[in-house]
């Protein structure tokens, strides 16, 4: 085929899998997420573990080792099959803490370690190394099978060139859609749906392949079976340490690669999928494996003798002039090699960003932990990430000469990720496993695998010294790479899997047993362990009252968004019945807040930030007794009484806080009716002494007319004060009439603008508007909203105390809502005044007579209830700042 | 619920004494699978001549399509009644 129509047939089915990210994105952003979260969906991700490896390696394997290869299948069967051991547990402690990696589990495990959270990390790195070298290989080996020269002269780039295109154009993919947004809790829709339409496309293209095998080219099942015995691949030796070895390395595999555990823990929606899981899973493997033999055995008999096993998938139905079927096996290679890097990549990028350049950049520059915006330094640390994961996959295939079999490849990175395994395992069923023990155990595990596998696989000579392999560093014969202590005679794969896997747990449990944990680390082993114990109270650290809500606010805008902070610190603050949007920092609420936090930047990293603002969490020796089995019961009995006297302190700060508003709002009327009586006597008393002066006659007409006007004035100031009283009264009996129009917000703002520019015309405002999000057409009654607006931007006008006054107009819509922040950049509204402004007759400083009767803002409210919509004070935006929200439609009410 | 301290009844119902026996059975079925899987490795193919990849692939597949049923059953039966055992004060591994 030629190669410029294999790239543009690649091209369109990237973008096809672009539509389909999009769609899915599109439709979770809406919150319809249906489908999106079903089984099949979740099974159907999972099967980013039969990459490239399988879809083209397992037939090579099958052609060189037999029936070898079922291991790599078999053992991810049998961790599904049980999950009720290890899977079952690893989700619900995934959901529980947020987990955002499986760097992310140990170091939260080992109280919230970061020197873990960079070991694992760094391991990740490296074993991923290799994998994704497999997939690029894979890919360059079939363009360079299938591509063929053109007739104008046009041939395929050297298998160099094309690495480095797939390389690019993958890294690409990724960034645009796995780092456009910092989710709450890492979950990308759009990439696994991507996946399960690429898992089903893989399992066709095989199957496909499959029974063009065994049905076409052979005559069904039993001719299959005959030819299988006559073929060279009849016999195979099993070697039991082999067998037993790789069922080992691939069920841990299954559990401890980094993009496993991404769509296994941290995209899981709903616990009950991985049930269903837990057989479909190995039923798609199994679908994946049932041809594989017939396929190999075919190719064996009919391609000539050179040919590449590796590539039978592909050069099978080539050779038999199926061009379609040699198609759809090329693009099920395709969709394997891609969904793995893809998420590979992510995974590994955030496991980068959220364990390596956060920590070291919190350390640089503490201070702008709060106020930095953090959300655009992950991003953009996710996205170098993934480039530089990438760029070291493709320099370990430039370093192996892509030669090596696939198999062998991802045997290696499989031997490596197993090294978190113990640690893993250990740390969820095992209480006292202890943070230097999982340091010790991976270090060592990962030194071992590097030196027994890893770096001699890039061949003699090329890192190590082909000296080494044979007489062994400095001359001592027991530590040659491939016979560790004098072990000659095992297989070098073998050999390096029991060497790292022994040393790594031993050194494991004897740092464990020695060692003694931190109190941050019991509880986090404690609630692991036993996170199924729903008895257990939650861990608790963070000291009541030293953090101030506003501050946390700020931090948590800065890392989850300011929409998602506003709507979790509004909810956190009406579960302690408050109004608004700032709760009272309990300790109940920074330990949900870490959580939340550590949902998206990681636990480590939550930690540090949170202790930046409320200072050392410390733990107590209640909380220590609090998770401690042995007096969980008298405890929990305790916890009863507790969350009944925390109910009545709640009732009681919510009648206080009535109260404290009653008292002042008693004040307020008090003052407010001397204040009337006198807003009303002014203009009286000059109105009565110029009508006087006038009935006195004999006045110059030109005095005449300016006492008149003064008259008319003043007449007029009362009116208004009048009106304002009226409208308040109308407005709060519900009986206003509206009047409902389609209208356009954006010419409604501009309206408001040029109306409030006479309020102080003598202070110029630079005004920030976003002109395309303002262009929506809203039903609603436009007069009473501009309204709104004027006197929004007149008090902004009026109070804003900066030095170069700035107002920043934002849109936003959200479902069937249209919200509008107003924000200065003046010094805002101190926060025992807040509670205050929307009441009538409110002003904050008395200085400041603007006019007005301090009626405006309790306008603003009952106009905006009217309106089916409200108006409220954002605390932390760096000014005053007021948001109106309105529905997109406002529907008569009846009557 | 009960006051405290509360202790674990010494005889379940008959559902729960049936969903812990269905908890039981996923817990056994990788033990099973194991065991099936590594059973080749008795009559060690490597030392014989004759042909085996042929039967041995279909003992292989044949126990790994078991196991899928058998998994199927169980996680249906599992998945439907996960949360509500009236005598679990949780989930503490094997006891009880």
């Amino acid at each position: 085929m030629p190669f410029n129509i294999l790239v543009l047939s690649c091209l369109a089915y990237v973008i096809f899998l672009f539509g389909v990210a999009w769609a899915a994105e599109r439709r979770a952003d809406r919150g319809r997420l249906g489908w999106l979260q079903s089984p099949l969906i979740y099974t159907l991700s999972l099967s980013i573990y039969c990459t490239a490896w399988t879809f083209y390696g397992a037939v090579g394997y099958a052609a060189r080792s037999g029936l070898e290869f079922l291991t790599i299948y078999l053992g991810p069967t049998i961790v599904f099959i049980g999950w009720w051991w290890i899977l079952r547990k690893l989700v619900r402690i995934g959901r529980q803490q947020r987990v955002t990696s499986i760097a992310d589990l140990i170091s939260s495990r080992f109280g919230k370690s970061n020197l873990l959270g960079v070991i694992v990390t760094v391991i990740a790195v490296v074993a991923a190394t290799p994998y994704i070298a497999l997939q690029l290989q894979s890919v360059t080996l079939s363009f360079s099978v299938f591509a063929s020269p053109t007739d104008d002269g046009f041939s395929p780039p050297g298998t160099e060139a094309t690495a480095v295109w797939v390389a690019g154009g993958l890294a690409l993919f990724t960034i645009l859609f796995g780092t456009r947004n910092l989710d709450a809790k890492e979950q990308h829709h759009g990439i696994v749906t991507a996946i399960a339409v690429e898992a089903v496309v893989k399992l066709i293209a095989l199957i496909a392949v499959g029974v063009f095998v065994v049905w076409f080219m052979a005559d069904g099942p039993a001719d299959m079976i005959a030819r299988i015995d006559a073929s060279e691949i009849a016999d195979w030796n099993l070697q039991p340490g082999r067998w037993a070895g790789l069922l080992f390395a691939a069920g841990a595999a299954v559990i401890c690669l980094p993009r496993m555990f991404q769509v296994m823990v941290v995209e899981n929606a709903d616990e009950r999928h991985l049930a269903t899981a837990s057989w479909a899973f190995p039923l798609y493997l199994f679908a994946m494996s049932l041809f594989i033999v017939p396929i190999a055995v075919m190719g064996l008999e009919r391609l000539p003798a050179g040919a590449n096993p590796d590539m039978f998938v592909l050069t099978l139905p080539l050779a038999e002039g199926q061009g379609a079927l040699a198609m759809l096996a090329f693009l099920g290679g395709f969709s394997s090699a891609t969904s793995m890097v893809i998420v590979e990549s992510i995974a590994l990028a955030t496991m980068v960003s959220n364990h390596i350049v956060m920590p070291v950049w919190l350390r640089l520059r503490p201070s702008r932990a709060v106020s930095g915006d953090v959300r655009r330094l992950v991003l953009l640390s996710r996205r170098i990430s993934i480039g530089v994961v990438l760029g070291l996959g493709y320099a370990y295939y430039r370093m192996s000469g892509g030669s090596t079999a696939l198999a062998a490849i991802g045997l290696i990175a499989f031997v490596g990720v197993a090294q978190f395994l113990p640690a893993m395992v250990f740390g969820i069923f095992w209480r006292g496993a202890t943070r230097i023990g999982a340091a010790l155990g991976m270090t060592v595990g990962f030194v071992v695998w590097a030196y027994t596998l890893f770096l001699p696989s890039f061949g003699a000579d090329a890192v190590i010294p082909a000296m080494v392999f044979i007489d062994g560093p400095w001359g001592i014969g027991w530590l040659r790479p491939r016979a560790l202590f004098g072990v000659s005679t095992m297989d070098p794969l073998l050999h390096a899997l029991f060497w790292s896997m022994f040393l790594n747990t031993a050194a494991f449990l004897t740092g464990s047993l020695l060692t003694f944990p931190g109190p941050v680390e019991r509880m986090q082993g404690a609630a692991f362990v036993r996170v199924f114990d729903t008895t257990t109270g939650s861990p608790r650290g963070w000291q009541r009252g030293l953090a101030e809500p506003e501050d946390l606010l700020v931090m948590s805008q800065r890392i989850m968004g300011d929409e998602d902070a506003l709507v979790f610190f509004e909810a956190e603050a009406k579960g302690q019945g408050k109004a608004g949007y700032l709760p009272d920092p309990t300790p109940e609420f920074m330990a949900r807040l870490e959580r939340r936090l550590a949902g998206s930047v990681g636990a480590a990293t939550a930690h540090a930030m949170m202790s930046q603002l409320a200072g050392r969490a410390t733990v107590t020796v209640e909380d220590l007794m609090a998770v401690a089995s042995e007096s969980a019961q008298i405890m929990e009995y305790s916890a009863r009484l507790e969350s009944q006297q925390e109910e009545v302190t709640r009732t009681a700060r919510a009648l206080r806080e009535a109260n404290e508003k009653l008292m002042q709002l008693s004040i307020q009327k008090d003052a407010f009716l001397s204040q009337i009586s006198h807003e009303l006597r002014t203009p009286m008393t000059s109105i009565r002494a110029f009508s006087e002066i006038l009935t006195e006659g004999d006045l110059p007409p030109e005095l005449v007319a300016n006492y008149g006007r003064i008259i008319h004035d003043e007449a007029k100031r009362l009116t208004r004060l009048l009106d304002d009283l009226l409208d308040l009264s109308v407005l709060e009996n519900g009986t206003v009439q509206l009047n409902l129009g389609l209208s356009n917000l954006s010419q409604m703002i501009d309206r408001a603008l040029a109306s409030a520019s006479h309020t102080k015309p003598e202070r110029s405002f630079i005004i920030h508007r976003d002109l395309p999000m303002e262009n929506i057409f809203i039903r609603t009654d436009a007069d009473r909203l501009v309204q709104v607006f004027i006197n929004l931007i007149s008090n902004a006008r009026k109070y804003c105390d900066a030095a170069s006054p700035e107002l920043r107009i934002s849109v936003r819509q959200k479902g069937g809502r249209v919200t509008v922040d107003f924000v200065d950049n003046g010094s805002g509204i101190a926060k025992d005044s807040q509670a205050l402004i929307f009441e009538k007759f409110a002003r904050l400083t008395d200085q400041t007579r603007a006019g007005g009767a301090g009626l405006g803002l309790a306008i603003c409210r009952e106009v905006m209830a009217n309106l089916g919509g409200t108006i409220t004070y954002l605390p932390g935006q760096g000014g005053a700042a007021f948001r109106v929200a309105v529905p997109l439609r406002l529907e008569r009410k009846a009557g | 619920m009960a006051q405290a301290p509360h202790t674990p009844p010494l005889f379940l119902r008959p559902a729960s004494y049936r969903q812990r026996r269905r908890r039981d059975a996923a817990r056994l079925l990788p033990v099973i699978g194991v065991f099936l899987m590594l059973l080749p490795v008795l009559w060690a193919p490597q030392d014989t001549f004759h042909r085996d990849t042929a039967p041995d692939g279909i003992y292989l597949f044949v126990v790994w399509a078991v196991l899928i049923g058998l998994a199927m059953l169980i996680s249906r039966s599992l998945n439907a009644t996960d949360e509500d055992d009236p005598d679990a004060p949780g989930d503490q591994g094997l006891g009880q």
